[in-house]
């Protein structure tokens, strides 16, 4: 478990304060002028030697996508968006960091704007974050007032500007792309890649975009240096993360802990406990509804953190840890999330538009048993059709839960919706024949 | 994409207020010249509060002259995004959070209290015309479920009695406080807390 002292975020629990002078006091914007005057390379080598991963969902390593940007100022400024578009099912860790930690970001966007030359950074914050956007803006204006920001902040001699942006509740603004239309005034859908947003992103010029939560842990890991941040975990999987833990536990509660950390101590020692006892235990979805959930068995085992996820056929993702226990009726619960991508999907790739419409609708069906046996197989091959047929993640994002329910609990699924289909009964009624189905005999 | 209704009742004109106008004005600053379209997002915002919670016709057309593009553009935007409300809602506008972490928590056991003692349907008006209710996809705060946002406040860790009362509340035009309503401060385990414990209280 992790110590006390090497927590980055001292003031998850709001027990000091969010204000500059308690945010300085906990050591934050301490050295940032030297620091910055150690320069770029050094700033960017530390962040690589750190083994830092995008906290946002795909764990793309930082200190990498920092040196994707040109490193001459060309005719086109750069530009640093930071994503606080938070609204993975299951997620709620940037709201704290917004709320509670706010200087800690603001920091981290002064040293990330200055390693990727860029003197604008835009915070696109979910419009229904209204209040903690509102916190947010207070400490940005305390931080100008201070010289921290604006000409020359924190004596840096470097110039940045930092401005907010609401949302204004579309999921899909979360996909980075998305959220550089999003801020350009458009509907937030995304673009296709490459090119990539390093190279050509908002207004057509050199943009990185990072998550909240990975430009919050910057400074902190250059000030006690890369090296320990990636003493913490394992290699590949380094540092410490918060970690959120929700549905039938007894405390659901945010918590920052090492990377790796065993998903039942998490259960067990931090949110205390599945309600009704560990037995009572159903299946865990890791890391926001994206990803697959975990059967029980996994769960007992299964270390959290980038790698050791992918190994057990599902992801860390934003590490939204939501616990189903037993009282719960699966399938059930699968249908809601697939209901939530139906509604969240932008429209525009056919597959994902059409395809979670289908997978909700034929998994409220199968959560009332009104489904036949072969539409479980039919369901999964529709998953296949979505997932990697789009421009961006969305369609992974939505086909994964329903193939993890497939995957864990095909038999519960079937006992349910165990009636014969038509197909067999009726064989030579052609309109009752699901044409599709009979595909193989056809060729 | 959500399903948006244009309301059949549309004004004729819309303006913005002083204030506002100074507002949009510090918000069309924030970007860089000639790329005023990105403070569309944000005037829709602004338009919304000024007219009752709803954002009608005219004042798309409006803001798309304001920020001098063409008004297709300021249409697409508004019905794209789910926080612009194309039809009036309540003064009070309850956003029920279902989606499957609330739900698990029992967030449709807050549904139910909605539909009897808000309107028996979603955005329908109540009988004494002042509140609406709305089933919303997840607000980011899922270790507070169930949770509800009304207008622009979350209360979180509620359960039917509680919501019982705040409607109650609310229909004496009172506001309750918002926050959770099991006594969390944040998103901290309750009574169990392991980490940070130097600070506690501090």
């Amino acid at each position: 478990m992790l110590e006390d002292k090497d927590r980055i975020f001292q003031n998850l629990y709001n027990d000091f304060g969010a204000d500059l002078a308690s945010a300085k006091q906990r050591g934050d914007w301490k050295d940032t002028k030297e620091i910055c005057g150690k320069g770029r390379e050094w700033i960017i080598s530390e962040i690589k030697l750190s083994e830092l991963r995008g906290r946002g969902g795909a764990g793309f390593p930082t200190g990498l996508k920092w040196s994707f940007a040109p490193k001459e100022v060309g005719s086109r400024p750069h530009y640093l968006v930071i994503n606080a578009d938070e609204s993975e099912p299951g997620t709620c860790k940037d709201r704290d960091i917004l709320r509670f930690e706010p200087h800690k970001l603001i920091e981290g966007c002064l040293i990330a704007s200055y390693a990727v030359n860029a003197h604008k950074c835009y915070i696109y914050i979910r419009g229904e974050y209204f209040n903690e956007g509102q916190k947010l803006q207070t400490a940005i204006d305390e931080a100008y007032k201070d010289g921290l920001l604006g000409k020359n902040s924190a004596g840096t001699d470097w110039e940045l500007d930092i401005y907010i942006h609401y949302g204004a509740g579309a999921y899909i603004c979360g996909e980075e792309t998305a959220l550089l239309e999003s801020i350009e005034g458009k509907k937030g859908q995304p673009r296709l890649k490459p090119p990539f947003p390093a190279l050509i992103g908002l207004y057509g010029c050199p943009t990185i975009i990072n998550n909240v939560e990975t430009i919050s842990v910057v400074p902190t890991i250059l000030r006690r240096g890369g090296k320990w941040f990636s003493s913490l975990g394992r290699p590949k999987n380094t540092g410490s993360k918060i970690y959120c833990i929700s549905g039938n536990v007894n405390n659901p509660c945010n918590v920052e802990e090492e990377m790796g950390i065993p998903l039942k101590e998490l259960i067990e020692k931090h949110a205390g406990g599945v309600i009704g006892g560990w037995d009572n235990l159903k299946a865990v979805i890791p890391g926001g509804s994206s990803m697959p959930l975990l059967p029980k068995e996994t769960c007992e085992t299964i270390k959290m953190d980038f790698d050791a996820c992918v190994e057990n056929k599902t992801g860390l993702g934003t590490a939204g840890i939501v616990v189903i226990n037993k009282d719960q009726d699966i399938i059930k619960c699968m249908a809601r999330i697939a209901r939530f991508y139906k509604h969240e999907s932008c429209g525009q790739c056919t597959p994902c538009r059409e395809g979670s419409g289908w997978m909700w609708r034929m998994l409220e069906r199968m959560a009332k048993g009104e489904a036949t046996r072969d539409e479980v197989d039919m369901l999964l091959d529709v998953t296949k059709q979505i997932e990697g047929h789009t421009i961006c993640a969305f369609g992974e994002g939505s086909s994964w839960p329903v193939q993890g329910l497939i995957r864990n609990f095909k038999d519960e699924i079937i006992e349910r919706n165990k009636f014969d289909p038509i197909v067999k009964k009726q064989k030579d009624i052609p309109y009752l024949v699901d044409q599709h189905l009979l595909e193989k005999e056809n060729a | 994409m959500a399903v948006k209704k244009i309301s059949k009742i549309q004004p004729e004109k819309f303006e913005f207020n002083k204030k506002n106008k100074e507002t949009a004005d510090s918000i069309i600053k924030n970007y860089p010249s000639g790329k005023q379209q990105s403070a569309v997002m944000a005037l829709l915002y602004l338009a919304q509060k000024q007219n009752d919670n709803w954002i009608p016709l005219s004042a798309m057309k409006y803001i798309a002259k304001y920020l001098d593009m063409p008004y297709i553009k300021v249409y697409e935007v508004a019905t794209f995004y789910s926080m612009y409300n194309l039809t009036p809602v309540g003064k009070y506008f309850f956003q029920v959070c279902t989606t499957t972490p609330c739900m698990l928590r029992g967030a449709y056991n807050l549904v139910d209290v909605c539909k009897r003692k808000i309107s028996e349907e979603e955005n329908r008006l109540s009988d004494d015309g002042k509140t609406s209710w709305l089933e919303v996809e997840c607000l980011g705060a899922c270790v507070n479920a169930p949770m509800l946002q009304l207008n622009e406040d979350y209360y979180e860790d509620l359960d039917p009695t509680k919501l019982e009362q705040i409607i109650d509340k609310i229909s004496n035009d009172e506001v309750p406080r918002p926050g959770s309503y099991r006594g969390r401060l944040s998103s901290e385990p309750e009574n169990t807390r392991k980490t940070l414990i130097g600070n506690k209280n501090a």
